[in-house]
C-alpha cells in the first residue's frame, strides 16, 4: 500500500482482480476505485463473473482469486438471495436483521416498508408474501441503511415497473448524499446521473 | 457506526428463539425422540426395574447426546439457504459473538428443555430419585458443550447437500468426554458419592468450549459461504 493519497473519497479499491473458475479465466486485471458519488454498473454476459466479482468485493469470497480489495467504509451488500425468513414478519425481518446495523426504530422500519409498497403487510408472515414482495422486504434495507457503500447484485429482479422507479429515486438520493453504488443489472438503469460502466470482458471502466 | 455487539447478539438470540418457537414441531422432535427411545429400552432390556435402573445413567446420557446430534445439523442450514448467513458474515460485529448467540439460542431450544424434562424420563427408567438432581445438572451443563461442538460440525457441513453422516463423524469423538463425565456424575450420585467433581469437569469443558468453539464455528461458516 505505497500511495494512499486520496483515500478520503474512495469507498472501495480493487487492484488487479482476476478470477479463474474451472479452467476458464472469467476476468483479469480489474482495477477499480469507487469514489463517493459514483455509480458503477458491472456489465457482462451471463456467466461472465458479475456475481463472483461482487462477492469478492464484499469480502464473502476470500480465497481463489488474485489481486486485492480494500474497503474504506461500511457496506451494504444485497445478493441474489433475499435473506428474508418466511416465519418472521417483514417488520421482524428488518428489526432483527442479521446484517448487524444499528437497531432501527419501529417508525423507521414502517417508513421503509411503506417506501417499498409493503404498507399493510408489516405483520403478515413473510411466507405468505410473493417472491417480488420478498425482494421488496430486502430492498427496504436501502431505505434504512446508513452505509455509504452499496454493492447490489441484480437489485431490480422480480420488481415491477413502479417499484423500479422508486428504487432508482432512492439510488439517486444516495448518490447525491455522497454514497457510492456498484451494481449489476441486465435492465437499463434510468437514473439522471453519470453512469460508469465496468466491462468485465475487457476490464475497462468508462 | 455499527451497533454494539451485545445489542446485536441479543437481537440474534431473540430472532432465533422466535424462529424456533414458530416451528413447534421441530422444537418437540428431540424431546419426542428422547421419550420414544427411553420407552423402547424396557422392551429391549426386559422390564426388570433393577436392570433398568442400573443402565439408566448411561441410557439417558446416550439418548441426550443422540438427540443433540440430530438437531445440530440444522443450526445454520436455513440461514445458508435464504442468504441470511452471508449477511451475518458481513455484519460489522465480531462473528465470534454472533456464533455464540446462535449456539445459545440452539441450547435454549434443545438442551435446556431436555435438561428440564429429564426427571420425567429418569422416572420412566426407574432411576433413584437421589440421582435426579445430578442428572438434570449434568445434562444442563453437558448439552451446552454438545451444542457448542455441534455448532462446529454444523458450520463446517452447512454448505454440503448431505452432511448428515459427515457431521456425526466429525463431532462424535468430541462428544465422548462429555458423555463419560456426564454419565459418571449420575453414576456417582447413584452410588452415594459426590457428583460435584464430575460436574466441575463438565463446567470446565463448557468454559473451554465457550472460549474456543465460536472461533471454529466462525471459521467454518466463512469456509462454507466462500464457494
Amino acid at each position: 500500500m505505497a500511495s494512499e493519497s486520496a483515500t478520503g473519497d474512495v469507498l472501495l479499491r480493487a487492484r488487479e482482480l482476476g478470477l479463474e473458475r474451472g479452467g476458464r479465466q472469467l476476468f483479469s486485471g480489474i482495477e477499480l476505485a469507487l469514489q463517493r458519488g459514483q455509480l458503477v454498473q458491472v456489465e457482462g454476459a451471463n456467466g461472465a463473473g458479475k456475481t463472483s466479482l461482487l462477492r469478492i468485493l464484499a469480502g464473502l469470497s476470500r480465497y481463489g482469486f488474485s489481486g486485492s480489495v480494500e474497503r474504506f467504509a461500511p457496506q451494504l451488500f444485497l445478493g441474489h438471495q433475499s435473506a428474508v425468513k418466511g416465519l418472521l414478519t417483514p417488520r421482524e425481518n428488518l428489526a432483527w436483521h442479521v446484517a448487524g446495523e444499528a437497531g432501527f426504530s419501529p417508525e423507521a422500519i414502517d417508513a421503509a416498508l411503506a417506501a417499498v409498497s409493503l404498507y399493510g403487510y408489516e405483520d403478515v408472515p413473510s411466507h405468505a408474501l410473493s417472491a417480488g414482495q420478498h425482494r421488496r422486504v430486502n430492498l427496504a434495507r436501502l431505505f434504512l441503511t446508513r452505509a455509504p457503500l452499496w454493492l447490489l447484485d441484480e437489485p431490480f429482479t422480480a420488481i415491477d415497473r413502479a417499484g423500479v422507479a422508486v428504487l432508482e429515486a432512492r439510488l439517486l438520493a444516495h448518490l447525491q448524499q455522497g454514497g457510492g453504488v456498484l451494481l449489476t443489472s441486465h435492465q437499463p438503469i434510468a437514473v439522471a446521473y453519470p453512469l460508469l460502466r465496468l466491462d468485465l470482458a475487457t476490464g475497462a471502466l468508462q | 457506526m455499527p451497533a454494539s455487539a451485545a445489542g446485536f447478539c441479543f437481537r440474534l438470540v431473540r430472532r432465533q428463539l422466535v424462529l424456533g418457537l414458530r416451528r413447534p414441531v421441530e422444537l418437540g422432535n428431540p424431546l419426542l425422540f428422547f421419550a420414544m427411545v427411553v420407552a423402547l429400552f424396557p422392551l429391549g432390556l426386559g422390564p426388570a426395574p433393577d436392570t433398568l435402573a442400573d443402565f439408566a445413567p448411561g441410557i439417558l446420557w446416550i439418548v441426550a447426546l443422540l438427540s443433540n446430534l440430530l438437531t445440530s445439523d440444522a443450526v445454520f442450514r436455513s440461514d445458508l439457504e435464504d442468504g441470511s448467513l452471508e449477511q451475518l458474515l458481513l455484519a460489522p460485529q465480531p462473528l465470534y459473538f454472533s456464533a455464540l448467540a446462535y449456539v445459545l439460542a440452539h441450547w435454549l431450544l434443545t438442551g435446556l428443555l431436555l435438561g428440564l424434562a429429564s426427571p420425567v424420563f429418569a422416572l420412566m427408567l426407574g432411576l433413584a430419585p437421589t440421582a435426579i438432581p445430578a442428572l438434570a445438572l449434568s445434562l444442563l451443563l453437558g448439552t451446552a458443550v454438545l451444542s457448542l461442538i455441534g455448532g462446529i460440525g454444523g458450520a463446517l457441513t452447512v454448505g454440503l447437500k448431505r452432511g448428515g453422516m459427515l457431521i456425526s463423524l466429525l463431532i462424535l469423538p468430541f462428544y465422548m468426554p462429555v458423555l463419560i463425565f456426564g454419565s459418571s456424575a449420575v453414576q456417582a450420585a447413584l452410588n452415594g458419592n459426590p457428583a460435584g467433581p464430575y460436574l466441575a469437569i463438565l463446567g470446565a469443558l463448557l468454559c473451554i468450549s465457550i472460549a474456543l468453539a465460536p472461533l471454529a464455528i466462525a471459521a467454518g461458516l466463512r469456509i462454507s459461504v466462500d464457494t
